[in-house]
């Protein structure tokens, strides 16, 4: 029997089987690599996080420096309050760990529509985030010279797509340590030089002005800066924008964890 | 295109026959899919930077570039003609995603630097241009030859610019598992009191297109044939 290739019925049929084919196959690849690709996100996490401590690892190391320098991992939600805290080893595939929170989806699947409509008004942001049952991951780290550092993770908008990054604060906590930045597609030679560390250098040693209109700003290029600002990439606007908008929103949640241990100190 | 129709003739060869190895060789000079077809030379000129990229580059193309030629070959009878373009496609596409997330399992590194460019293979001329000009109407034999031929010429362009590039704009070379080396004592360069500066305009895009300018200017006057009559 011939089968004529060009009818209508065979072209179903045969878009049909391939499309079962390649789903198949590549939904038994994606499977099967799934827990390598999650052990190498998990050590890009760490060196992230070692990274904004101003300590270098590579993926051969990042596990046992992780665990050297980061004493503990917190959890806390959206008023500041305590969740959770863990400091024995990091288990990636446990899901209660803070190490485990997934900020980028979070901020994906919530906080990002929620900063949209609020448009700048606190007040109707914090009601719409109220219900999604957010959690804020913070590492407690001990450096080398034997200063206190909290290092957390901030994630925001760019110009086409999500940016994020880590800061570091000191024991006072409101001085940046240090801080690193990076994005998915940010314009090369704009936008992308959020990453490098001409810009991430100039956030060390800036404060946080605690009470003041705004904690940090990254201001337009060429603008003078103070101790609570610095100066934004020329021709990345938006992607500068983003990193102020980011660091803002995400350091007020954990200034209100800061102060209630502050206080509970006294 | 003389070769498709000699493979085509040739019907009993043996694998490595004079019409054979045309498919192998031709691809590295006289035909080569970069510096005479003018292929694929946008992922050509991004990830030239460094040697080690345009390795893994090179062997993700390769394999893409086999596995699709010999698939496409094997289904050319199957493959209805008016969604052909389709399922080349989705052939390609397939192999690219594989090659995605074993880069993404195995050299995590190499493919956040490579990033969307290995998913730009889907789009690179020369496995499309392959495809539809090649396996659609050759025997798995010749259009696996054909995949490597045209799969080296690729890469040994973009090897031999990666290296250029890399050692005057960054006086190291790298290759996958050994990272960078650089072989030029660190007291020689200018920011340690010596005299030798890195050029920095050879890590910049322009000089790759500035770089295989070189090479097909080199490549014309020694093969004469490929010049153009006004």
């Amino acid at each position: 029997m011939a089968i004529d290739k060009n009818s209508t019925g065979y072209t179903f049929i045969f878009s049909i089987a391939m499309v079962v084919v390649v789903g198949t196959s590549l939904a038994f690849t994606a499977l099967s690599l799934k827990d390598r690709q999650d052990a190498n996100a998990a050590d890009k996490k760490m060196m992230d996080i070692l990274r904004a401590i101003g300590v270098s690892a590579d993926r051969s190391n990042a596990n046992d420096l992780f665990a050297e320098y980061v004493v503990e991992r917190v959890a806390i939600d959206l008023e500041g309050r305590l969740v959770s805290a863990i400091s024995d080893a990091v288990n990636p595939k446990d899901k209660s760990d803070p190490f485990s929170i997934d900020v980028k989806k979070d901020y994906r699947a919530s906080i990002k529509s929620a900063v949209k409509a609020a448009d700048g008004d606190e007040l109707a942001m914090a009601k719409s985030l109220a219900d999604a049952d957010l959690t804020f991951p913070l590492f407690r780290c001990v450096n080398d010279a034997n200063q206190n550092l909290f290092v957390i993770p901030v994630v925001g908008s760019g110009l086409w797509g999500p940016i994020w990054g880590y800061v570091a604060l000191e024991e006072d906590m409101t001085t940046i340590f240090g801080a690193n930045f990076d994005h998915k597609t940010e314009t090369p030679g704009l936008g992308a030089e959020i990453k490098e560390s001409f810009f991430t250098d100039k956030f060390k040693g800036k404060k946080l002005d605690v009470g003041g209109s705004a904690l940090f700003s990254v201001l337009k290029g060429g603008a003078l800066t103070d101790e609570n600002s610095v100066d934004g990439i020329t021709g990345g606007t938006i992607t500068s924008k983003g990193v102020d908008e980011m660091i803002n929103r995400t350091l007020k949640v954990y200034l209100r964890y800061f102060e209630s241990q502050t206080q509970a100190r006294i | 295109m003389s070769a498709e129709t000699a493979a085509a003739t040739a019907k009993k060869d043996s694998l490595f026959s004079k019409k054979n190895r045309k498919l192998l060789i031709d691809p590295l000079d006289d035909s080569n899919p970069i510096t005479v077809q003018v292929l694929g030379i946008c992922s050509a000129l991004a990830i030239t930077v460094q040697l080690q990229q345009a390795v893994i580059m090179s062997l993700s193309v390769l394999f893409v570039m086999i596995g699709g030629n010999v698939i496409v070959s094997l289904l050319r009878n199957m493959i209805p003609d008016r969604i052909r373009i389709i399922v080349q496609l989705v052939v390609v596409a397939s192999l690219v995603i594989i090659v995605d997330q074993v880069l993404k399992a195995f050299q995590p590194d190499i493919s956040e630097k490579l990033s969307v460019f290995v998913g730009l293979i889907i789009t690179n001329c020369i496995i499309m241009g392959r495809l539809e000009a090649f396996a659609l109407g050759n025997k798995p034999g010749p259009s696996f030859l054909d995949a490597i031929g045209n799969a080296m010429g690729y890469a040994w362009i973009l090897l031999a610019v990666s290296i250029i590039r890399e050692v005057f704009g960054s006086g190291a070379i790298s290759l996958p598992g050994m990272g960078q080396v650089k072989f030029l004592p660190a007291e020689w360069f200018m920011s340690e009191g010596g005299f030798y500066e890195n050029n920095n305009l050879m890590i910049l895009p322009p000089m790759a297109l500035i770089t295989v300018g070189v090479i097909i200017w080199i490549q014309r006057s020694r093969n004469q044939s490929l010049i153009e009559e006004n």
